[in-house]
């Protein structure tokens, strides 16, 4: 599969993509095109960048054989890829790291980002604050509702955290008013988008700083087994932790699923399963999967895990799914929630209900997979963010 | 430095044909169609067309309308609550056809076209009177997925500048602009405050490669606004100012939309007369 050359030089991954936003914009993806092409094959950023990787978010991330939860599943032997071990407790520092440095390189001295789970806004206003950089993040007044303590981290790392009041007040009205803001100060400000969506070149950036995931995986499980693993699994919000892990591997002959968040179930309106149950269209400069009523307006997405309650999806996996490359399958609200329980108490470690999501659907594959299947799990973040929220339901379910 | 002027003739260019350096300067009012509701908008559009507007410039709702702001937002919002869609606004621009003739130009976001079915979108409106689209998320580079459409049609597609957009941008959308070019007069979304020598800059720059008509829009708050833009420029466009009107309003709007729509129309009339 030539996927390794995509997207095209306008950005599509076959029919999804492209660049639709705002003119004003579009001198600034330009710009952002052209200073990632050049730093991309600077020998000085890639070091820098390593460095960081390395010494500031702790990478790489081990890849771990979970023995209690394969035991669990008897047909599968699982490994855990450690994105919960990076510095600030995801993987969504890869990106925030490459693209600040990419913004300080290129002279902005301003950043701003979206967050849902708030995993993002930690993790931007963290290399802000390292690279002295003034920051601000969006995040829907619901969202800072169910992630409070990151909305502090934020706060304590010096970022001013703009709470957004229309719409769902989630993700999607987020993302708007970052747009918005970027409209008027394209100037100075870089976006540090947080998954691999948007307009061209965000998809392709994202996706190449999330591959150190994937690249690692591929080294540790080939040193480990001598061999490559049967399947890859990772949850889908955007698409960047399932991107970053699927990417180094997609010209081997390795299955692979995308998990995405069926909320109260698929057969209801409260889920956010773009790719199951979506159409082609445009949100946020790019064409790809969406959930939208027939008129073309988009509908509000709903998952217990804010990191995944978005109604768009990264083009590039709008592509491989037509290519029939990744399969997509969606996890409710209640089966995240019982597999988030289940790793801490096998493994002791308490994942992010965005990486449950993925974990969860592991029982599904158990099911048709001889035994002796290999599949490596992202791990994409950890669940001390999701305390709160997980109390708030055990008592819900208890009373 | 070769100048280009407007090639095919157009309904709205022959309602811009006027319009030269130092003639008569165009007045171009929008409305979201369905705000308060449809039938609202098609007395706001006849009334906006006898108080003096050259284009009507008539919003589809979209749920997440990038480029404006809040004004246009919650028009947006109020629309889409109030039943607005491609099928229905499209049928309101049959209904106004019967009596209204001044050029009509339908503003949207790619998807709500998208979602419609381009082709299907494009031959319905043109067939029902529809004279230009604005299309603030498309970009000249993602014309392609309209082009063929439009050029069957009577139709026309108008590009937009910015302020930041570089030199060789402004070329590329004069050469695809057929009757005028849309100026954003600020770096930000519609409703925010204009400036005028950043207007002016960007009119200037644009001057220097064609002759084609130019309009600035975003940032025109009120008749004195509209008429410094349009001794900049050989029109304005007003938006979120008039949709403020309605929000007020409401189902009563237009007679305080017709009154609003004259003072635009008497200052820049006096743009037109006074020298620069
Ligand atoms: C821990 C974690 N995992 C997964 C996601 C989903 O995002 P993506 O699909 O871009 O990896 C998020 C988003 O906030 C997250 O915080």
């Amino acid at each position: 599969m030539n996927n390794v050359t995509l997207p095209d030089a306008s950005g599509y991954f076959g029919a999804y993509g492209g660049r639709f936003v705002p003119e004003a914009l579009m001198p600034a993806l330009m710009e952002l095109e052209e200073a990632y092409n050049t730093y991309s094959i600077d020998p000085s950023f890639a070091l820098e960048l390593e460095a960081c990787l390395r010494d500031y978010a702790g990478r790489p991330t081990p890849l771990y054989f979970a023995p209690s939860l394969s035991e669990s599943l008897p047909a599968l032997q699982v490994y855990l890829k450690r994105e919960d071990l990076n510095h600030t407790g995801a993987h969504k520092i890869n990106n925030a790291l490459g693209q600040c440095l990419l913004a300080r390189r290129m002279g902005k001295k301003r950043v701003i980002a979206e967050t849902g789970a708030g995993q993002h806004g930690v993790a931007t206003s963290t290399v802000a604050a390292l690279l002295g950089l003034q920051c601000q993040v969006y995040m829907g007044e619901e969202d800072m509702r169910r992630q409070a303590v990151n909305v502090l981290r934020m706060r304590v790392l010096g970022a001013e955290v703009i709470p957004v009041k229309t719409g769902t007040k989630t993700l999607k009205e987020a993302v708007n008013e970052a747009i918005r803001d970027w409209v008027s100060s394209v100037n100075d400000t870089h976006y540090v988008i947080g998954s691999v969506v948007g307009p061209h070149p965000y998809p392709m950036m994202v996706r190449d700083f999330q591959s150190v995931i994937g690249r690692e995986a591929r080294e540790q499980f080939l040193a480990l087994r001598g061999c490559l693993p049967g399947y890859l699994v990772a949850s889908v919000g955007g698409g960047s932790n399932a991107i970053g892990l699927f990417h180094p591997f997609l010209g081997d002959p390795v299955k692979m699923v995308g998990v995405e968040a069926g909320g109260y179930g698929l057969t209801t309106s409260m889920h956010a399963a773009t790719l199951s149950l979506g159409r082609p269209g445009i949100l946020h400069g790019t064409f790809s999967y969406l959930l939208q009523d027939k008129d073309g307006q988009v509908l509000t997405a709903h998952s217990i895990s804010a990191g995944l309650d978005y109604p768009g999806v990264g083009p590039e996996h709008s592509y491989l799914k037509d290519a029939h490359r990744v399969e997509y399958r969606a996890i409710t609200d209640t089966r995240a929630l019982a597999a988030f329980h289940k790793l801490a108490r096998l493994e002791g470690i308490i994942p992010a209900l965005e990486s449950a999501h993925a974990l969860a659907f592991l029982e599904d594959l158990a099911l048709v997979c001889p035994p002796g299947t290999s599949v490596i799990a992202c791990l994409s973040g950890r669940g001390d963010k999701d305390m709160d929220l997980v109390s708030g339901h055990d008592q819900v379910l208890e009373g | 430095m070769k100048r280009k002027t407007a090639s095919k003739e157009t309904a709205i260019s022959r309602a811009l044909s006027g319009l030269r350096p130092g003639g008569r300067k165009a007045l171009i009012c929008y409305v979201c169609a369905g705000d308060p509701d449809l039938m609202t908008t098609g007395r706001l559009v006849r009334v906006m067309a006898e108080a003096g507007a050259d284009i009507i410039e008539l919003g589809v709702p979209f749920s997440d309308p990038l480029a404006d702001g809040p004004v246009i937002q919650r028009a947006s919002n109020r629309a889409i609550g109030a039943g607005a869609t491609i099928s229905r606004v499209l049928g309101l621009v049959r209904d106004i056809r019967r009596d209204v003739e001044v050029p009509l130009v339908l503003m949207t976001y790619a998807n709500p076209i998208f979602a419609y079915g381009v082709s299907r979108f494009v031959q319905e409106a043109g067939t029902y009177g529809v004279d230009g689209l604005i299309i603030p998320d498309l970009p000249v580079e993602e014309w392609p997925v309209l082009d063929d459409h439009v050029q069957a049609s009577s139709m026309e597609i108008i590009p937009m500048l910015a302020p930041n957009s570089p030199d060789a941008r402004l070329r590329l959308a004069v050469d695809r602009a057929t009757s005028f070019v849309y100026c954003v007069s600020v770096l930000g979304t519609s409703g925010t405050r204009g400036h005028l020598d950043t207007a002016r800059s960007l009119v200037a720059r644009v001057r220097h490669f064609s002759d084609i008509p130019l309009v600035l829009g975003f940032g025109v708050g009120e008749p004195s606004g509209a008429r410094r833009y349009a001794q900049v420029a050989d029109g304005v466009v007003v938006g979120s100012a008039i949709v403020r009107q309605v929000e007020r309003y409401g189902r009563d709007s237009v007679r305080p939309v017709a009154r609003f729509v004259s003072q635009l129309r008497a200052a820049v009339d006096e743009a037109s007369s006074s020298h620069v």
